[in-house]
């Protein structure tokens, strides 16, 4: 094999960057928490169930998931404009497509859970942060859930698997480039959302899909711990 | 005395138990899953999860206490903090209301005692037509967690009652989390808001009861 590949931040393969979370951040909320990976931070509020408007829209079988991300101006080095973009829109849809699978909105005809995600700082895996930030807002709301979710990125750079990429690995350039593949598991190993940007063979996307189901494990048991511990900042162990 | 401990959507709370699973639980391959979160109370015959937080869900027969936000032609629109309003109907208030004098029964901005008699898909139909329902004068009005409220009232009214004798005022709980002291004095029902407060940020803690005692002799003057 190969000179062992260094990562830029001296993190190991599958280590991921240090995270914490807390949820009751938000007191208006019926539900709120906080999620922080390394630089990256996303807030997460919830309302709801409530009343659907547009009126048209409503689902009179079962209740509707409605999510917002949105990236504050200030969260990243140049000022990005507020605002909906075409990218924030998409990554709204993708939330809910993630979150709805073990949502069981069959209790609420006719209504909408509303859910905010800011992203306060920004520094690459604003989605899954996003993600894991909206479910533990949703657990907080006592919105019937079958399972948690827990969201995080594999990615490959050049030749090399790796979890959880940062800015400055997202923006790597040697040999293949990079590949970010942001994966959501259920705790019971379902993948609700996987999403792969760049190149990749089947066998390596399989292992890297392996690789984020292993690390969303970590990421369960500090959502589960800011759960259990409303109000406290829980910090994952330092390695 | 039965466990008590805080569970997340999914987590397993027995397993291969002979128990039912009760509220907010389900039973998979014979073990007891929460599917909400909230406060798991596990017995030998039933699992059930209470809950903890979130928005208040109306329930036929609730009392709630409400703010009228419209007056219409035929009764007024009541916002209780449910997905929805709640339409007060004036056949549904037990005295003679001038067509033209709705007004002057109630306006935009009272507060109303009320019982929600009906849901339906049209919407939430309230009803002042019992004792201890209808307008409120005077005192003040105090918002909680919902989720709370069967807390602070206590087994079959303990906790109320405890608090009412100690300081003194009446209180008036809505399901909803709005609760309405009257007193004598400012003070007093500053005091009984205190000791709603302190019963809500304990209720989860065993031996309720004796804390709030113990804190009555201690804030007493």
């Amino acid at each position: 094999m190969a000179e062992k590949f260094k990562r830029m931040d001296g993190r190991e393969l599958t280590e991921m960057r240090p995270i914490a979370a807390k949820v009751g951040i938000i007191p208006n909320a019926d539900g709120s928490a906080m999620f922080k990976s390394g630089k990256t931070i996303a807030y997460a509020a919830v309302y709801g169930p409530r009343e659907h408007h547009p009126r048209n829209a409503r689902n009179p079988k079962k209740g509707t998931l409605r999510c917002r991300y949105n990236m504050i101006s200030f969260s990243v080095n140049d000022r990005i404009r507020p605002g909906p973009s075409r990218r924030s829109t998409e990554i709204s849809k993708i939330t809910e497509w993630a979150i709805a699978p073990v949502l069981m909105l069959e209790s609420f005809p006719g209504m909408v859970i509303d859910v905010h995600i800011n992203i306060i700082q920004a520094d690459a895996g604003t989605r899954c942060a996003g993600i894991n930030a909206a479910v533990m807002a949703l657990a907080h709301a006592g919105i019937p859930m079958k399972d948690m979710v827990s969201s995080i990125s594999a990615g490959k750079l050049d030749k090399t698997l790796v979890i959880d990429l940062d800015k400055a690995e997202e923006d790597f350039e040697e040999g293949e480039g990079p590949t970010d593949i942001p994966v959501s598991v259920t705790h019971s190993g379902k993948v609700t959302h996987l999403q792969l940007d760049g190149k990749i063979n089947k066998e390596e996307l399989k292992n890297a899909i392996k690789m984020a189901v292993t690390a969303c494990d970590e990421v369960y048991d500090i959502q589960k711990k800011a759960l259990k511990n409303v109000g406290q900042l829980i910090e994952g162990a330092k390695k | 005395m039965t466990d008590r401990q805080i569970v997340i959507p999914g987590e397993i709370i027995a397993e291969n138990t002979n128990a039912l699973p009760g509220e907010n639980t389900i039973k998979e391959d014979g073990n007891i899953k929460a599917q909400r979160y909230g406060l798991a109370e596990v017995s030998k015959e039933l699992i059930k999860v209470i809950p903890l937080s979130g928005a208040y869900l109306p329930r036929r027969g609730n009392i709630i206490i409400g703010e009228v936000k419209n007056v219409l032609f035929n009764g007024w629109l009541i916002n209780f903090n449910g997905p929805e309003n709640g339409f007060l109907s004036l056949t549904e208030v037990p005295m003679y209301v001038n067509k033209d004098g709705l007004e002057e029964v109630m306006k935009i901005g009272d507060m109303v005692t009320a019982k929600i008699w009906n849901i339906n898909k049209r919407g939430t139909d309230l009803s002042i037509k019992s004792r201890g329902l209808g307008k409120i004068v005077g005192g003040i009005i105090i918002q909680v967690n919902p989720h709370k409220v069967p807390r602070i009232i206590g087994k079959e009214g303990s906790m109320v009652n405890l608090i009412k004798s100690h300081t003194g005022c009446d209180l008036s709980v809505g399901q909803n989390g709005f609760i309405h002291i009257k007193g004598d004095s400012t003070e007093k029902e500053i005091f009984a808001k205190k000791a709603i407060l302190f019963v809500e940020k304990n209720s989860i803690n065993n031996g309720l009861t004796e804390n709030i005692t113990k804190w009555f002799e201690k804030n007493k003057n």
